[in-house]
């Protein structure tokens, strides 16, 4: 894959890790707002390599996770309908509902699909003219453009057994709420570089100034990382604070601007509940009006949900960074990623699941501290999608 | 990769290092045969700028260059204080 292997070379990530190393004069402690980041962050061990002074606070953007509960109840009562052939990405089967997950109703006879991406759903509706078919559409701004094609080309085929079960999350909402918190230690973000690079960014100059906060772009891979986080350290040291695009390879000031234009026909803002943190005031969108019809809440009646979120499951202050996922104590005893207590346990890009795919072992042998045993910084496999 | 309309829908054969898939170009309207694009669930959503890539890349190596010509952190925290190095210009290969 082109510059995967580049942005993963390991001489280059000893260079900026001295820089960091040379820079850090005392602690701070850094988000990375993206699941994505968290994964890599955690797959190559660079929270162990970065000089101790550097805390890396792992923020609440893998999209499985902070989908509210009360819309996977809502999935899980369309899909278990006969007439629906509900399609999912594959991450969401395991998720955690209030007493159940996409993956035991598809066991009970539900007819659920796991899809590539949305279009492939729009096919099926095509092809199956008398069933119901409904696409779970969540995620973040990155996603966002794939829904929003996907029913704007519904609407202009005239294909009426389509229907979207929508629930999409933003991110600087988030960090304004991150900041709000009292019990917030964030003192700088590294921002998702594939958000901004649909929505540019401009929406980030205004959370600097108000909070005071460096906000860096940048993207997925080891060097990428580094370097976002090299930033923001000298932004700290030097007491600066400001909007910096470290992944200009990738993202432009302005975004996708045709992407936009969709966002802005297809969606309209929304409050809208983090799972595990709560209510967020317009930090989602929904269909805008003229698309209502392809909302599968309207669709199908599926109010007077009860939702009953685990007893045991601490996922809310992990995707606020208030614990590291080993501090809970079902992590590796009763939830592990086959039998996940919480969504944070689920999709790789969950901190609960992270941590027990390349952490587990380390905490095993109650090494906690010990160095990671070989150089960590290893090539990425053709990881296609990020 | 071949870009080819669908339905009235932009799409094109992206190789994703020796896989093949078809993938909506509809947000990267000039995209051509040749170009690196972002794909996220089957839509392209941006462009990768491979100059842009290249000098990110030649940064990240000269800052090694300078670290070894200043030999140890004392000069490396000079530098960052904001002293000027006059062989700056010539480090770079
Ligand atoms: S380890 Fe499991 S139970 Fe604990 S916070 Fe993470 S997802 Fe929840």
């Amino acid at each position: 894959m082109k510059y995967l292997d580049e942005f993963s070379n390991p001489d280059l990530a000893r260079n900026l890790l001295d820089q960091i190393h040379a820079a850090a004069t005392q602690p701070w402690a850094i988000m990375e707002v993206c699941g994505g980041q968290t994964h890599s962050i955690i797959r190559h061990g660079i929270d162990q390599l970065l000089p101790d002074a550097v805390e890396m606070i792992h923020g609440p953007g893998c999209p499985v996770c902070v989908t509210p509960l009360e819309i996977i109840d809502k999935a899980l009562a369309v899909a278990a309908r006969p007439e629906v052939i509900f399609c999912s990405f594959g991450d969401m089967l395991r998720v955690p509902g209030s007493s159940s997950d996409l993956f035991r109703v598809k066991s009970a006879g539900g007819d659920v699909r796991v899809v590539y991406s949305p279009l492939d759903a729009l096919n099926l509706a095509r092809a199956n003219p008398d069933r119901q078919v409904v696409f779970f559409g969540i995620g973040f701004e990155t996603t966002a453009p794939a829904n929003a094609m996907t029913v704007f080309q519904a609407q202009r085929l005239g294909v009426d057994n389509f229907s979207l079960l929508v629930s999409h999350v933003l991110v600087p909402p988030a960090i304004a709420a991150i900041m709000e918190s009292p019990t917030c230690r964030v003192q700088g973000f590294l921002a998702a570089g594939h958000v901004c690079s649909v929505m540019g960014t401009a929406e980030y100059p205004p959370l600097v100034d108000t909070y005071g906060v460096p906000i860096v772009v940048t993207g997925f891979e080891p060097l990428d990382i580094l370097e976002g986080i090299r930033r923001t350290v000298l932004q700290l040291e030097q007491g600066r604070h400001e909007l910096e695009n470290a992944y200009p390879r990738v993202v432009p000031p302005e975004g996708n601007p045709a992407a936009k234009a969709m966002l802005a026909d297809v969606f309209e803002v929304t409050d809208r509940a983090w799972r595990g943190i709560g209510m967020i005031p317009r930090s989602g969108w929904r269909l805008a009006d003229k698309y209502r019809h392809y909302d599968a809440e309207v669709r199908f009646d599926v109010g007077g949900i009860h939702t009953d979120e685990s007893a045991i499951c601490r996922s809310g202050e992990v995707l606020q960074g208030l614990i590291k996922p080993h501090e809970c104590e079902a992590f590796g005893n009763e939830c592990t990623p086959r039998n996940p207590l919480g969504a944070t346990m689920v999709s790789s890009e969950g901190a609960c699941a992270a941590y027990y795919l390349y952490r587990r072992l380390e905490h095993d042998t109650a090494g906690a501290t010990a160095p990671p045993a070989a150089p960590a910084v290893t090539p990425e496999p053709a990881a296609a999608s990020r | 990769m071949s870009v080819a309309d669908r339905d009235h829908t932009r799409m094109a054969q992206v190789d994703f290092g020796g896989v093949r898939k078809e993938v909506c170009c509809e947000y990267i309207p000039d995209v051509a045969t040749g170009d690196y694009v972002i794909v996220h669930v089957g839509f392209a959503i941006q462009r990768l700028d491979e100059a842009s890539a290249l000098k990110t890349l030649a940064e990240f190596d000269q800052m090694g260059i300078l670290e070894e010509e200043f030999g140890d952190q004392l000069a490396l925290a000079a530098r960052q204080a904001g002293l000027d190095d006059p062989e700056h210009g010539e480090a770079s290969r």
